[in-house]
């Protein structure tokens, strides 16, 4: 199915099952710990091996001489892998650094080896036998700071964009902030580490994973193996949190493939979580810089963000400026995204790339001008609301409802309450502050295609090589083929993750359910019409509800059409005309209220409220939950999460969760959703937007403003620890 | 007597496995030494040790390296409890041992002779959940699903502790501490989710605990 022109009313739009606040349908089996992550398939594999990885001690250099000789004599080890054992290995687009390091090695904890033994304590205990020698390299750029005026503009879709005369404008703009803003390293973090069991029968490999893009994950083992895409399984059926971490192929599984390879048998291999912050993919830290100048009626005239990020030779940048370039009006604008050399780990996607972070430095900032124009923080984002993104004026919204999120939100949040002058609220030792933030993050589609079953017993079972990373995808799939098929829930099988079904979107930059949704959609099309075929009713006219098929005046239930044996839709869903003359994005405002302690400078969280407008939401429970998690996220990113780069080492030195501190259930408060009620048929048949993202998106700027408005202390390098409030708070007597 | 005897290898197992484990923590930071390597090329030491888990006598010979939890998700397949980061960080292995929850990365299967192990497998079953799971599906108290168990068995024992008075870094009166939501909050801090469902976590314990809903998702 072609996707190119506004969609009409379709069966979605019953609403008897879509939209409507649904339990997880996996969510017995995810409960009694009955689900199946990748490193659990014991009664599949039964005689998996155990590998352990060794990581360089090193951040850039060469292994002059490995010994293994007391590893590979340690009890129980079968084989180790290595650069040598492994031979030449090509490497896919989609990973920056090598997967397996030596003799060079790119970054701190790349891997260099690994251990399989006949048990994990036996891994565990050889790979600390495994003896390397290093040629440590004494050239490496850890520090983005100062590799920053070395740092090159980027081209493609980040590159530089110039509207008007900025300098001209600024320089004239009467009220104007100048400032500069940091955000540091973060970890996804999420909980199920990298993990992978390998196995080949043959020549033909088998990933059960934990992988966010089942087909990208195939097409890159294929290449970095050099070995046929056809001849490549990938099962990731559940997948443990992933955040763009599991976007791509990752070390556990090649490494588990080359051991099992090697071993002559299936190998298990789980990445310490030790491992995992220096191994693998983090967000980049960013340096930015916001000059933005206003008239004195408050409206925008000129506005440049100029952003800064360092990766490894090859890697991308974090386009934080992105966050910018059309959220509000003016003129005059510079979008600047420069890009540093750096030999940490490879900086890669972290929900909402660009976005997360490059919204907390312009929300910031609107804030700051909002004061010195005297301006309502609320008011001043409305008044300069932009129909249109400035670049490309001819291309409108497909739906933009920024000015509503703001003023519902606002007045559910008894934004009335907050003192326009900080450090004023106070309730014992706390005070009291409140901050705001506007959202915006894209909501793209892609390609993504499913197959439906109808069995003779009526049961409708839904295939797609479609993930669920915690998203609720398993539920909305089988509300869109209950809705299409007329059936209740309790009759949809949905079976995701194994790349023997059709190619779907996957799981990133929150296109997943609109897009996976969209394709079953397709499919459920395909079926209706091979049902109404079997039953001999047009399918044009036939109406699906309740079990039955009827139209032209006849009458016939779905399991009749399957008597003779099941009939199936498969189709694929594309997107074209309508979503390329449109801009199409996902809106939202974020409203936080902290507490600050006046003796500490601690920071507490107590309020927050998110208003989104993301078209359809097709179940208001996952999408709830799934904006309530990426506020905590983003307000983790502003008050404590940071990856602390050793400059002596080049390494992240806080590589696990002790240290890397996301936030706690003691960290966080009372959270409240609330959805616009929106359909955007120019998006989709579906009609919605993501909400994964958007919810990252300002609110860590909501927090750092609240913080502001509470103490008068204004941060802008995060996070904000307790030392940096505590420096900007008055004497105490 | 044979249970005497079995108390006394138990006791010579513990030490031996203590030294086991201080070894393979110091190794990694310095260069093994030829009598470090020869240990390790010795057959690992191994001991039978026996439990119940979830009801069900279990007896295993386990390497005195094995962690209870690799014990329950390697040798006996129980794989509902979750290795998260392997260093008692993140709660994702939380299982309840005689009454108690315990990150089962941070302790020996062979120090649980004789001891009474619940696992989120002994809790319910998908057709017959437990209060407790079933209020974390009522409330979307999970997203991608991996630190639920843990979550679902510390919540559970939890609620036992407050029952028991004990008191948390929250407690007003140490004589008689409340159910609230800041000491929900504050004694189920150990439990990361990422995914960060955490009012509704709140919201299903509550909910268990017949105490209010005031967040939460009451879909």
């Amino acid at each position: 199915m072609k996707f190119d022109t506004p969609a009409g009313t379709n069966p979605i739009d019953q609403g008897k099952v879509i939209g409507k606040p649904t339990h997880r349908i996996e969510g017995p089996l995810k409960t009694t710990g009955k689900a199946t992550y990748a490193a659990e398939w014991h009664a599949d594999v039964p005689n998996a091996a155990h590998g352990n990885i060794v990581g360089a001690a090193i951040a850039k250099g060469r292994i002059k001489s490995m010994d293994l000789s007391a590893a590979k004599a340690a009890a129980g080890v079968i084989t180790i892998v290595t650069a040598d054992s492994a031979g030449a290995l090509d490497k896919a687009g989609r990973n920056t650094a090598k997967l397996l390091g030596g003799p060079e090695i790119q970054h701190y904890h790349q891997a260099v080896a690994l251990v399989v033994a006949q048990t994990f304590e036996q891994a565990v205990a050889a790979s600390h036998l495994v003896r390397i020698d290093y040629d440590r390299a004494d050239d490496g750029k850890f520090v983005l700071a100062d590799a920053r005026d070395a740092a090159k503009p980027v081209q493609g879709r980040a590159a530089d964009q110039l509207l008007g005369d900025f300098e001209g404008a600024f320089a004239a703009a009467p009220v104007k902030v100048d400032a500069t803003y940091t955000t540091a390293d973060h970890a996804h973090a999420m909980m199920e580490p990298y993990a992978t069991i390998a196995s080949w029968e043959g020549d033909k490999l088998t990933l059960r994973t934990s992988n966010q893009m089942i087909d990208w994950c195939r097409m890159d083992v294929a290449r970095t193996l050099k070995i046929p895409k056809a001849n490549v399984r990938v099962l990731s059926p559940y997948v443990g949190g992933g955040f763009g971490g599991k976007l791509w192929l990752r070390t556990d599984a090649v490494l588990a493939a080359l051991g099992a390879r090697q071993a002559g048998r299936p190998v298990k291999v789980v990445m310490q979580r030790e491992l995992m912050f220096n191994n693998s993919v983090h967000r980049h830290a960013t340096i930015q810089k916001l000059r933005i100048g206003a008239g004195k009626d408050g409206r925008i005239t000129a506005l440049d963000h100029e952003g800064w990020s360092g990766n490894l030779p090859g890697g991308g940048s974090e386009n934080a400026v992105n966050a910018s370039r059309s959220m509000y009006a003016g003129a005059n604008r510079m979008m600047r995204n420069r890009l540093a050399l750096l030999d940490l780990p490879e900086g890669n996607a972290m929900r909402a790339p660009g976005e997360a972070v490059g919204s907390i430095a312009l929300e910031v900032a609107m804030d700051e001008l909002a004061e010195k124009l005297g301006m309502d923080p609320v008011a001043f984002r409305v008044l300069n609301d932009s129909q249109v993104d400035p670049a490309h004026p001819e291309k409108s919204f497909s739906l933009r409802k920024m000015i509503e999120c703001l003023q519902v939100g606002a007045k559910a949040f008894g934004w009335n309450k907050r003192s326009a002058k900080p450090g004023t609220r106070r309730d014992g030792q706390w005070l009291i502050g409140m901050g705001v933030a506007a959202a915006l993050r894209d909501s793209p589609a892609m390609t993504s295609g499913a197959r439906v079953r109808l069995s003779a017993d009526g049961r409708v079972t839904v295939e797609t090589d479609m993930t669920d990373i915690g998203t609720g995808s398993y539920t909305i799939i089988a509300q869109t083929a209950a809705e299409m098929l007329g059936v209740g829930l309790d009759k949809v099988s949905v079976k995701l993750g194994d790349s023997d079904f059709p190619v779907s979107s996957g799981s990133g930059g929150q296109w997943g359910a609109n897009s996976s949704t969209s394709g079953v959609y397709a499919a459920c099309v395909k079926l209706r019409e091979a049902v109404a075929a079997k039953l001999g009713i047009d399918p044009a006219t036939a109406t699906f509800a309740g079990g039955k098929v009827s139209g032209g005046g006849k009458n016939a239930t779905l399991t009749q059409a399957a008597a003779d044996g099941e009939v199936l839709g498969e189709d694929t869903i594309k997107f074209g005309g309508i979503r390329d003359q449109t801009h199409q994005s996902a809106f939202g405002a974020h409203f936080v209220e902290v507490g600050v302690d006046s003796f500490t400078g601690e920071i507490r969280l107590r309020r927050m409220l998110a208003v989104c407008s993301a078209g359809r939401i097709l179940n208001p429970t996952s999408a709830r939950s799934q904006v309530i998690g990426a506020m905590t996220m983003g307000a983790g990113a502003v008050l404590s999460e940071e990856l602390v780069v050793d400059p002596r080492f080049g390494h992240f030195v806080n590589h696990d969760l002790a240290q890397y501190e996301v936030l706690v259930h003691a960290d966080v408060p009372h959270q409240e959703v609330i959805f616009l009620p929106d359909l955007d048929p120019a998006s989709s048949p579906m009609k919605a937007h993501g909400v994964g993202e958007l919810g990252i998106c300002g609110v860590g700027g909501a927090v750092a403003n609240a913080v502001y408005n509470a103490t008068g202390v204004r941060l802008r390098e995060f996070p904000m620890t307790v030392d940096k409030v505590l420096a900007g708070l008055p004497e105490l007597a | 007597m044979a249970g005497t005897d079995f108390l006394e290898m138990s006791r010579r197992g513990l030490m031996t496995s203590g030294a086991v484990a201080s070894a393979v923590a110091v190794v990694p930071l310095a260069t093994p030494t030829p009598a470090q390597a020869a240990t390790d090329r010795l057959t690992p030491s191994t001991m039978p040790v026996s439990f119940t888990v979830n009801g069900k006598p279990e007896r295993l010979v386990v390497d005195t390296r094995t962690t209870l939890l690799d014990a329950l998700r390697e040798n006996l397949h129980l794989t509902g409890t979750k290795k998260g980061c392997d260093h008692g960080q993140c709660g994702a292995c939380t299982v309840i041992v005689d009454g108690q929850r315990i990150n089962s990365c941070l302790s020996l299967a062979v120090m649980h002779e004789g001891g009474s192990v619940t696992t989120i497998e002994g809790l319910g079953t998908p057709d017959k959940l437990h209060p407790m799971q079933a209020a974390f599906v009522r409330h979307d108290g999970f997203q991608c699903g991996y630190c639920t168990p843990g979550q679902i068995c510390s919540a559970v024992a939890m609620l036992g502790e407050l029952k028991a008075g004990v008191p948390s870094h929250v407690t007003t009166d140490l004589a008689s501490p409340k159910h609230s939501e800041a000491e929900l909050r504050e004694r189920m801090s150990g439990n990361i989710c990422r995914c960060a469902a955490y009012p509704n976590i709140i919201a299903a314990i509550e909910d268990v605990a017949g105490i209010g809903q005031k967040s939460g998702n009451k879909a």
